[in-house]
């Protein structure tokens, strides 16, 4: 029985300006997995991660080839239409970047901005996603107030439920963590925990303690290659590669 | 010494100030400071700071002193006729006859506003819309090649904007757009002083606008996009509701610089001492008042106090509103960082 992932990967190149960022990439992405895809700055993880769900449009002088497969989709596809692929990706950036409103509705533009306007149903999402982030408790009294008023560590559980709220199918994280104090990350690691029942989580990380924590898959990038790709453990404690192995030598066990 | 010889040197370069003596005060100048700076002088590093610092203090000091200079000037010059009138009648009368020394200034104030409005009304939607486009839709090339293009425009002279004004949209208002609306204009009119000043301001409103929109982070922008907004509804509901306050900025600025702006209005507005009642009427704004009549019929006594009463309601108002703009973009600022 042949399973379509949800993404699916193919002969992926990108080119920016003259760097070619990305070489030849062909990965298929666990469905209801953790997939950390780790590697050294500047490797094109986070490239890797914004080709996903096409954030890469707006940059100037970008080429991409190759496919990209959402359920089967090409993104890529010329005719393809973009706003309903993201629509099935909640992003989590580097850093939380609420949006210049309230945090009430922040949680329900997603929905409205899809014409869901009924003020019970979205009432009932905005509780439901602040409860799964374990945000309600600490703002349900504020419901009103600007969301940048709230910690780092509050906004980015924001940003996650904004994302869920949208239903998506996956969640992609750009280093979701790296602006966060060791409590609030340990938050944002044990809502992932939590997800991936749910979600296919691609997450981009340097911490290879965290990825070794959350991920059930791992894909080591460098110099724009997949060099490794597989479960956790493996490509973590045994690496197949000398690149690989070289990378997390010193910085596990 | 070597700074007396320099003075005497500087005095009289001013007499011949032939290029040789200019050399022979640059080398001067050079021994001076080699015997200055050289390592005999002890502390010389310290020296040098303390100079630097006290001499660019005292220029910095001199450049801002002109504008409270200016200030002062204009309030001594104002008061004989703040004295003999009051104020609440000099801005609230429409009264206009300096042989009998009457000066009423509410019309020039109307014929200002009347101008400054029109001037926002139209640059303000094409600025907004011409700088949405250039940042958040155009290629960077398109960018690139407009927005110097765009900038071109603020370094045109006013007056060629006057003589454009005069040739091109006085003739129009007069014959193709007035007809529809009322009996006859000549076209030197508060509209056609609008439509000058609001080509000369757009460009400035539109190079704030810009700045404020590249001021917002890009991840903010992905943070939208990315739940499957549409770039429209993220313009909308994101980039120009954090750059609100930027926007206002703008047109402040802007409705500072319509203020001031003479030459170009003075060519086209019709300049007569009445009040507006349509666009298509002519006005007469306070900077033209005071271009076209400073230097003429200052016999006329009080008349010179009346002009530079006139010149300080607008120095105080421009004052106003630079600071209101100013004191918002760097809030931007602040809250950015």
């Amino acid at each position: 029985m042949i399973i379509q992932p949800h993404i699916s990967i193919q002969n992926l190149n990108v080119h920016i300006g003259d760097n070619h960022i990305l070489k030849n990439i062909n990965l298929d992405i666990p469905d209801k997995k953790v997939t950390s895809l780790i590697g050294p700055s500047g490797c094109g993880k986070t490239t890797l991660l914004k080709t996903l769900n096409r954030l890469l449009d707006r940059q100037n002088d970008v080429r991409v080839d190759g496919k990209v497969l959402v359920d089967g989709e090409n993104i890529y596809d010329p005719k393809a239409e973009v706003t309903h692929i993201r629509k099935k990706m909640g992003l989590l950036s580097q850093r939380p970047f609420p949006l210049p409103m309230n945090i009430y509705d922040n949680i329900a533009y997603g929905q409205r901005i899809h014409g869901n306007n009924k003020k019970s149903e979205l009432d009932e999402i905005v509780e439901k996603y602040l409860r799964g982030v374990n945000l309600w408790d600490e703002v349900k009294d504020r419901l009103k107030s600007p969301a940048t008023r709230l910690s780092i560590g509050q906004q980015q559980r924001l940003c996650l439920a904004r994302g869920l709220a949208i239903e998506p199918e996956i969640i992609l994280g750009d280093e979701p963590t790296s602006a966060l104090d060791p409590i609030s990350t340990q938050a944002i690691e044990e809502l992932f925990l939590d997800l991936k029942d749910k979600y296919t989580i691609v997450l981009v990380t340097h911490i290879l303690r965290q990825a070794r924590r959350v991920s059930d898959y791992v894909g080591f990038v460098y110099m724009g290659e997949i060099i490794e790709f597989g479960p956790t453990e493996e490509v973590l404690l045994n690496p197949k590669e000398k690149l690989t192995q070289d990378y997390v030598k010193g910085f596990l066990v | 010494m070597p700074t007396s010889t320099n003075t005497i040197r500087l005095r009289s370069l001013n007499k011949k100030s032939t290029q040789k003596q200019l050399l022979k005060v640059m080398r001067s100048f050079q021994k001076f400071c080699r015997v200055a700076f050289s390592p005999t002088v002890k502390n010389k590093r310290l020296l040098k700071d303390r100079f630097v610092n006290k001499t660019f203090l005292a220029f910095t000091l001199l450049s801002i002193s002109m504008v409270v200079l200016i200030a002062i000037g204009l309030f001594y010059k104002s008061i004989p006729l703040l004295d003999s009138t009051s104020l609440s009648n000099l801005l609230l009368s429409s009264e206009w006859k300096p042989f009998k020394e009457a000066f009423g200034f509410y019309s020039f104030i109307v014929g200002t506003l009347w101008v400054t409005a029109i001037s926002i009304i139209i640059a303000l939607p094409l600025s907004l819309l011409t700088g949405i486009y250039l940042s958040e839709y155009a290629h960077v090339r398109v960018r690139k090649l407009v927005l110097p293009l765009i900038e071109l425009l603020s370094g045109i002279p006013p007056v060629l904007y006057g003589v454009w004004g005069v040739l091109v949209i006085v003739p129009l208002i007069q014959d193709r757009i007035a007809p529809h609306f009322v009996e006859f204009t000549t076209g030197y009119s508060v509209l056609a002083g609008g439509v000058v000043l609001a080509i000369m301001i757009f460009p400035l409103i539109i190079s704030i606008i810009i700045e404020v929109f590249d001021n917002i982070p890009q991840d903010l922008r992905n943070a939208s996009l990315s739940l499957g907004a549409t770039q429209w509804q993220t313009i909308k509901k994101v980039v120009l509701r954090k750059s609100f306050d930027g926007i206002i900025a703008a047109v402040v600025l802007a409705i500072s610089r319509a203020f001031g702006e003479t030459i170009a209005v003075l060519m086209v507005c019709g300049n007569l001492a009445q009040i507006p009642q349509t666009v298509f009427d002519s006005g007469y704004p306070l900077p033209a008042l005071i271009a076209n009549n400073y230097g003429e019929m200052m016999s006329i006594p009080m008349y010179d106090s009346a002009l530079m009463f006139a010149a300080l309601l607008l120095f105080v108002i421009i004052f106003l509103f630079n600071t209101i703009s100013r004191v918002i973009l760097y809030r931007i600022e602040k809250r950015n960082t």
